[in-house]
């Protein structure tokens, strides 16, 4: 049946609108990859029928009333008003299809409900705007930003196939194993789901929800934002790759390493030049939301970075606004969220970039240093 | 514009009372209003369901081992908006037999060059077993004031209740730091803070 | 009772009205006060839609086009504020002012210069609301819905104007419901029992009762958002021990209700319309009463319905989810009761009876999918997404403002004297209906394939449908201008009404010549 509705709309959106018929015209849920979402859909397109049902019904008796009681046609009105026999029916009749609609939804929920026995827990913290998943066992972490740049979302490059819904770092599962998610919130509160596995759950600050979810079929899944949560709301996707579990162990064990190095790294001699390729990567993900690509800001909240007097001379002053951010103002405490070579590199970077050559730069270690400085 | 009360069919009725009742009736919704608050706590507190964990607590009986199964439990920390602080748990989890006292501590340390006090807000999941996560001693009693670079192990002693229902076999408990001279700040100052929703 | 009545008569000699501009601000006329709540009204109709055809364009492409995502979410807060505040409740205010007192044989509302003094707080309310987009930092723009923390701690500068503008028109509105009980309660003709009463006037009633019981808790959860922000408490900062979640508990026990407040008065007047143009009585009058009361309590006890994905415990999950399913059962007995009473009329169909029918057919179709939503399991994927966009603006749009179409063409002639055009009329039906449908049924669809609400771009496959819904909106956003042109027809001439211009019409408001004289019902009807 979703087949030909699928057809009759695009049909129906092919007539009306040659120009789009190259269209995606979906028109229902997609039963997605993990029990849940299964579960979901079939309670979805259950209730869904019953409405039709009911409402062919009831439909059916107005339009017969409206094609054959007209006025114009010579109808005469009857005066009845009133029937409690079926009036007690079309009481009870409801209430009991409600009641059988309720014992599969009680179910589900329950199911829903038992995150016990997991295999791998993961905490999910929401950032205005953007996810940060921690690997609790395996004692590593990272940020999830929306990859799209800022050239498409505002038309002057072609739009990507994921446009909107493409990070730099998706979340990794194992297939197969449930996945157990604590969800809460640095700021405000968002809402991270994943429609393909019928997860949604809210990241409230100061609070931790649970939720689970086991995928069955590897992939990459995509999801998005869910509850308001200020300018970039929009702009903060969820995605999720589902590998086979060997994949997966060689992947956590990657990033253990990666981990490793990156406390390694911030030991290496860097150069000037190697701090600036890093720093305009760094700077388009961490600040270019705010501060623009060119370092133009959009004062007066976002204040220009081009030519500014914090960025061109004090040195130990621009390491602390980035690091610690300036309580009472937009700007963030950046010292948590990037790590000691990405915080050198975006320095260095906005000291050198747009014009604003001061030739200085400033080392991982350095920042290592001024972060653990007695 | 002359009907005397005497021309209705029902008795004279007086638009005060009418008004009085419903003034009456907006108060009390208001006031209800602001009741739902303690209201919410107390229900909370009675049934866990926001996971906010309890006060200290206080055992009069002698806490009895239940040696038949263990319960894992996971602990994990993270910062409020812009605290600058480092803070972990030492310990990631432990596995504890209910009814037994563990201890275990959470690191945290002030990197700025500012001293400052913090405030670490306790959060349970899954919620149903916050009634039966009891804390006898939480550095999250207190505000924590550290000096400048000053680090600090802070400990946390808790007893898992024996009664705690036997499908839940893990417990994780979460704390976010907030920064406690920012929270004043953010009333004093609101005007300026507050923006950070369309710019930050 | 009647002290405040007779001095108001004789401010005005019981003549005509006073001239100029302090008839309008001063008068204490029932009638007078209907029409400037009506005007006002659809003025914020015409402003908070042009907030919508803002948004709509900015989602005809994908990308940024027109505006940036700050003014996109003050768009979509300023629209659902004006909408729900500015544009639906005082809508039936005004209905409420021009005929409960003519419905029960009443000289006037019971408390007229109250009336007076609740109108006119409502422009100032307005005006408020509305200078917050000019101020620095911009309007409110954390959705209509405020939650905390992002409408205290990261709200804008503005959100204290916002919070004083929600206090005076929540004090507006329930004055205006006191009036309506005062009136209801008091000023009934002689035999017009309880039971006798219209159903415009029953559904009012309880609508009443509900503002008195809500608008209060909305007025304190604002208070406690501006004592959060500016005075240091925390009742929804975590960092103080707060909760964010009570915020929304206490937020939607406001909530729901409310949305029933906007709908219960156009179960009404529906309740008019459609046995008027059927010829034939109301089909079950009493178990109308009835549905309006059940789902006026039952509105009580399912606002967590709203809040299905924050963490609430399974029991709380379960008992909201068969609270709100029940909610079914009375709304479908009112649906079946209209079609009972369409069945075997003799029906036409002029422009209210239009409007009446399609309210049925679509608000229904609104309701099929707050069963959908009531599904807590499902729910999950509904959530936040454009399936309950399309949800709300079915009840809402079809239902409140179909409803308050329907009112209006109904007792034009009755207000002015004059019949509207009739042609015109039917095609500001048609194409509202058209338009709205394109608007709002592919957002359906955009919410089952996953498109979360209150987002300034989407990703490429949302892209179809979010065109075809713009087209329909602006067709619709345009036709109410119609609306605007039909109504000062009507006022300035036309063919003259007689006191009962639909031969099926029943009640008081049908005894009084058209249009109505400025004092009616000085000596009360008797009602057998």
């Amino acid at each position: 049946m979703r087949v030909h509705a699928k057809r009759a709309g695009a049909l129906l959106g092919g007539l009306l609108f040659p120009a789009w018929s190259m269209a995606d015209w979906t028109l229902n849920m997609a039963p997605g990859v993990t029990g849940t979402s299964n579960e979901i859909f079939s309670l979805h397109m259950t209730i869904l029928w019953i409405c039709v049902a009911i409402g062919v019904v009831v439909f059916g008796v107005m339009f017969w009333s409206i094609f054959a009681h007209r006025k114009s046609q010579g109808a005469k009105p009857a005066n009845f008003h009133e029937n409690t026999l079926v009036e007690i029916l079309w009481t009870i009749i409801p209430f009991v299809i409600l009641v059988v609609m309720a014992i599969p939804a009680t179910a589900t929920l329950v199911d829903m409900y038992d995150t016990t026995e997991s295999d791998v827990d993961i905490k999910v913290t929401g950032y205005q705007w953007r996810w940060k998943y921690d690997y609790i066992e395996e004692d590593f972490g990272y940020f999830s930003n929306m990859s799209t740049s800022r050239d498409e979302i505002y038309n002057r490059t072609a739009k990507s196939e994921n446009y909107l819904l493409d990070v730099d770092n998706p979340m990794v599962v194992p297939v197969g194993a449930k996945v157990r998610l604590l969800l809460t919130a640095n700021d405000v509160i968002h809402s991270w789901w994943v429609p393909a596995f019928g997860v949604k759950k809210d990241a409230i600050p100061g609070f931790i929800n649970e939720t689970w979810t086991r995928v069955d079929e590897p992939g990459i899944y995509r999801g998005q934002c869910t509850e308001l949560c200020g300018k970039d709301h929009g702009f903060m996707p969820v995605v999720v790759k589902a590998v086979p579990q060997e994949e997966y162990d060689q992947w956590v064990a990657e990033q253990r390493e990666a981990a490793e190095r990156e406390r390694e790294l911030t030991e290496k001699d860097w150069t000037l030049e190697e701090l600036m390729v890093r720093g305009e990567k760094a700077y388009a993900s961490a600040c270019a939301a705010c501060h623009q690509a060119d370092g133009s800001g959009a004062p007066p909240a976002f204040p220009a970075l081009k030519g500014s007097q914090i960025v061109l001379e004090d040195m130990e002053a621009h390491l602390d606004v980035v690091v610690n951010g300036v309580s009472g103002t937009a700007m963030q405490a950046f010292g948590e969220q990037l790590n000691e070579v990405d915080l050198a590199a975006v320095i260095t970077y906005e000291r050198n970039a747009w014009g604003n050559d001061t030739g200085e730069m400033i080392t991982p270690k350095e920042v290592f240093e001024y972060k653990n400085q007695e | 514009m002359t009907d005397a009360p005497q021309d209705r069919s029902q008795p004279p009725r007086s638009n005060t009372r009418v008004v009085g009742w419903c003034l009456g009736g907006v108060v009390g919704m208001f006031a209800f209003g602001f009741a739902m608050v303690p209201l919410y706590d107390v229900f909370c507190e009675i049934t866990g369901i926001n996971g906010k964990t309890g006060g200290r607590y206080e055992s009069t009986v002698a806490a009895e081992r239940d040696e038949n199964r263990t319960v894992q439990v996971q602990f994990l920390a993270q910062n409020g908006p812009d605290m600058p602080w480092t803070f972990r748990p030492v310990t990631r989890s432990v596995e504890v037999h209910p009814g037994e006292p563990v201890t275990i501590n959470y690191f945290a340390q002030n990197p700025t060059d500012r001293a400052m006090v913090a405030q670490a807000v306790p959060s349970l999941s899954p919620s149903e077993g916050t009634l039966y996560f009891h804390k006898t001693e939480c550095f999250c009693f207190n505000q924590q004031p550290l000096e400048p670079g000053e680090s600090v192990e802070m400990p946390l002693i808790f007893i898992v209740d024996k009664d705690l229902p036997e499908h839940i076999t893990k417990l994780t408990l979460s704390y976010t730091l907030y920064d406690q001279d920012v929270s004043p700040a953010v009333s004093s100052n609101s005007r300026v803070r507050k923006t950070t929703n369309d710019n930050g | 009772m009647s002290a405040v009545a007779d001095t108001h008569a004789q401010d005005h000699h019981h003549h005509g009205p006073a001239k100029g501009f302090s008839r309008w601000l001063l008068t204490t006329n029932h009638k007078d006060i209907g029409s400037m709540y009506l005007i006002f009204s659809f003025a914020m109709f015409l402003l908070g839609g042009t907030m919508a055809m803002v948004i709509r364009a900015e989602l005809f492409q994908p990308g940024l086009q027109i505006v940036e995502p700050e003014f996109f979410n003050q768009m979509t807060t300023m629209h659902g504020l004006i909408m729900v505040f500015g544009a639906v409740m005082p809508a039936f205010v005004g209905l409420a002012n021009w005929m409960l007192p003519l419905m029960i044989g009443a000289p006037d509302m019971a408390l007229p210069r109250m009336n007076n003094w609740s109108f006119w707080l409502l422009p100032c309310a307005f005006l408020i609301l509305v200078s917050t987009l000019f101020m620095e930092g911009g309007a409110p723009n954390f959705g209509w819905t405020f939650y905390a923390p992002l409408s205290t701690t990261y709200g804008p500068p503005s959100t204290t104007f916002f919070i004083f503008a929600v206090h005076i028109m929540g004090i507006s509105s329930i004055m205006g419901a006191i009036n309506v009980i005062a009136t209801i309660l008091n000023l009934r003709a002689p035999g017009m029992t309880l039971m006798k009463m219209p159903l415009f006037v029953w559904t009012w009633l309880i609508t009443a009762f509900l503002l008195i019981a809500v608008m209060p808790v909305l007025a304190g959860v604002v208070t406690m958002m501006l004592m959060d922000i500016n005075f240091g408490t925390s009742f929804f900062d975590a960092s103080g021990g707060g909760d964010p979640v009570l915020f929304q508990h206490v937020f939607w026990f406001f909530g729901h209700p409310e949305v029933y407040i906007m709908i219960l008065p156009a179960f009404g007047a529906v309740s008019h319309i459609i046995p008027a143009f059927s010829r034939k009585p109301l089909f079950g009058y009493a178990s109308m009463v009835y549905a309006v009361g059940a789902i006026a309590l039952l509105s009580f006890v399912v606002w967590a319905h709203h809040m299905f994905t924050v963490g609430i415990p399974i029991a709380g999950q379960l008992f909201f989810m068969y609270a709100t399913m029940l909610i079914a059962v009375p709304t479908g007995v009112k649906v079946f009761n209209w079609v009972a009473t369409m069945f075997r009329g003799a029906l036409s169909f002029e422009t209210p009876m239009l409007f009446a029918v399609a309210f049925v057919i679509l608000f229904t179709i609104g309701g099929f999918s707050g069963l959908m939503l009531a599904i807590a399991p499902a729910d999950f994927q509904y959530h936040d997404t454009y399936f309950v966009v399309a949800h709300f603006h079915y009840v809402l749009v079809p239902g409140a403002i179909f409803g308050i179409f329907a009112s209006a063409y109904f007792w034009l002639p009755k207000w002015t004297g004059h019949m509207y055009d009739e042609t015109l009329a039917k095609t500001h039906f048609w194409l509202s209906f058209i338009g709205m449908n394109l608007a709002f049924f592919p957002m359906h669809f955009l919410g089952l394939a996953g498109m979360p609400r209150r987002i300034p771009d989407y990703a490429l496959q949302f892209a179809d449908f979010n065109m075809v819904s713009s087209v329909g909106a602006f067709m619709f956003g345009a036709t109410q201008l119609l609306f605007l042109l039909i109504v000062v027809k009507c006022v300035k001439g036309g063919e003259k009404a007689s006191a009962k211009p639909w031969d099926g019409a029943e009640g008081l408001e049908w005894t009084v010549p058209s249009p109505a004289p400025y004092h009616t019902f000085s000596t009360p009807p008797e009602v057998k």
